[in-house]
């Protein structure tokens, strides 16, 4: 492992994933404690339709992803805001409907032909400097925007009725968390593929939140259980020349298993 | 019945309310006055809850008018401490009975909050208020239903309301907790307006001193009574069933009034 540790790629790859799970430890929590996988889910699929859009009109595939899912988030978000029981079958549809036009915009392209796989699960091997200070940026942000809201997001997460009964702008804050989901999700697929930034959002998080007391413990324990699942995953990644980010997925995957199968045990007991 | 004129906690004029195309709420008036113990009953899907969150501002009604303390609910809610359905929130939620109440704390027009000492001490109050400052640093999750519920009335005690409207408090809570509650809200009402939405028409003779029976319309008797009224616009049981101790309560003969015929 060592003589992998002078390489630069594998140092790029190191940084990556320990940015991604930094960022999806603070992001995830939100959307676990929210309950909004799902809605997650439908975003960062939904965002395949801004890769195509961006090749099919010849724009840059960032801007392409970037207007593409905040409109898509933000619309996927008003709907489940306004039904909440009955938005799941929408979201469904757009999640669907995004990654189908994607994929039609692509075919339509000539002379292009886009891996669906690398978008599907990234190539965290080949991150490029540019890609890891755009992460660092908006964990920067992402940071600062939870300090300054912290007790504000902890009651909209928390019970929005009530929240609203105290005054606060609750529709906002919420909409603004759905932008900054969409906001990681598009810096992060291009880097870990959009499956691994669904596992790192939801995985950490949910294993965290059973044991914390607060938002806050429940972010940091998500993002250092996230950095363990990306340095395992990618070390066994490069010792068995294995796909980076199929390999995290399943380190995270299985100690997932392992902490419901304890708690099932330790219940019984 | 009273003849000292009250002031006036809220009202509603001629509120309609649909849900999806489903008539919930039809041409309600209500008056409810300052220190009233009023209890909301009636059928499921009646619209108790609906009346409640229309009150608060948390739903807009199609028609009609409504009055919290004088002015629109969007402007007043934050005077009223709201203690909703237990089943509203995350349960697995990472958060300790005293943030909870501190959430009670959160004003109007301010982002960026900040706890002060005045809300750590208004928080504590609260907690001591409803026998839960001991609990204080556990998770919501590991308290049992009875416990959660005195939490989510000590955040609603927390900013100090001038009204406490309560979503089925009791839903939870077994026969000596439901005891209990009911004795601590007897108390804050010596202070402030206790409205809560109920299915135990026990309660009914020994706390409150009103009761609203809602379902589509709305029937409010300023006494701690089920009228026969109430029986045929909320149960539509036929009041014969009184007799054999379903309603273990006095039932009004006609006392006149639109809704006698």
């Amino acid at each position: 492992m060592s003589e992998w540790l002078q390489l630069p790629f594998v140092q790029n790859a190191l940084a990556g994933g320990i940015l991604a799970g930094i960022l999806c430890g603070i992001m995830g929590t939100y959307v676990v404690a929210n309950r909004i996988a799902y809605l997650a889910g439908g975003i960062a699929h939904s965002a395949y339709g801004g890769v195509g859009l961006a090749l099919f009109l010849g724009f840059s595939p960032l801007w392409g992803v970037l207007g593409f899912t905040l409109t898509g988030a933000l619309i996927m978000g008003w709907l489940y805001l306004k039904e909440r029981h009955r938005a799941d079958t929408a979201i469904g549809v757009l999640w669907a409907f995004g990654m189908a036009v994607g994929v039609l915009l692509t075919d339509l392209t000539p002379g292009y032909n886009v891996d669906l796989m690398s978008y599907l699960f990234g190539s965290i091997l080949t991150i490029s400097r540019e890609s890891l200070a755009a992460m660092a940026a908006l964990i920067a942000a992402v940071l600062l925007f939870v300090a300054l809201f912290y007790r504000d997001l902890a009651a909209v997460s928390y019970d929005d009725e009530f929240a609203r009964v105290r005054g606060i702008p609750v529709t906002a804050l919420q909409l603004l968390l759905i932008g900054a989901v969409a906001l990681s999700v598009v810096v992060l697929i291009r880097v870990v593929g959009l499956i691994l930034v669904i596992a790192l959002l939801t995985i950490a998080p949910y294993m965290a939140e059973k044991r914390c007391r607060s938002l806050a413990s429940m972010m940091v324990t998500a993002g250092l259980l996230n950095c363990v699942f990306a340095l395992a995953g990618l070390w066994i990644s490069i010792q068995f020349n294995v796909t980076s980010g199929a390999a995290i997925i399943c380190v995270a995957s299985l100690a997932y298993f392992a902490f419901v199968g304890g708690a099932a045990l330790r219940r019984r007991a | 019945m009273n003849s000292q004129p009250t002031k006036e906690a809220a009202s509603l004029r001629g509120v309609s309310f649909s849900y999806n195309g489903h008539r919930v709420l039809e041409g309600v008036d209500l008056r409810l006055e300052e220190r009233d113990f009023a209890a909301v009953i009636g059928p499921n899907g009646g619209g108790k809850t609906t009346l409640l969150k229309i009150l608060l501002g948390l739903l807009r009604p199609r028609s009609g008018k409504v009055l919290l303390f004088g002015e629109s609910p969007e402007r007043t809610a934050h005077l009223v401490g709201y203690v909703p359905q237990d089943i509203h929130a995350n349960k697995h939620f990472p958060i300790s009975a005293l943030d909870v109440v501190l959430m009670g704390r959160l004003r109007p027009g301010r982002l960026f909050h900040r706890y002060s000492r005045d809300d750590h001490r208004a928080a504590e109050e609260a907690l001591d208020r409803m026998e839960m400052w001991p609990e204080r640093h556990k998770r919501m999750e590991e308290l049992s239903g009875g416990q959660r519920q005195r939490v989510f009335i000590a955040r609603a005690l927390a900013s100090n309301p001038r009204a406490l409207f309560l979503d089925e408090p009791t839903a939870s809570v077994d026969a000596m907790g439901q005891t209990d509650l009911y004795s601590h809200l007897k108390d804050l009402n010596e202070q402030i307006t206790i409205l809560v939405v109920t299915h135990d028409l026990m309660v009914l003779s020994s706390y409150v001193k009103s009761v609203i029976c809602v379902n589509r319309s709305l029937i409010h008797h300023h006494a701690p009574e089920v009228t026969p009224d109430m029986l045929r616009l909320g149960y539509r049981c036929p009041v014969e069933l009184l007799g054999h101790g379903h309603l273990p309560h006095r039932v009004l003969p006609c006392h006149g009034g639109p809704c006698c015929e």
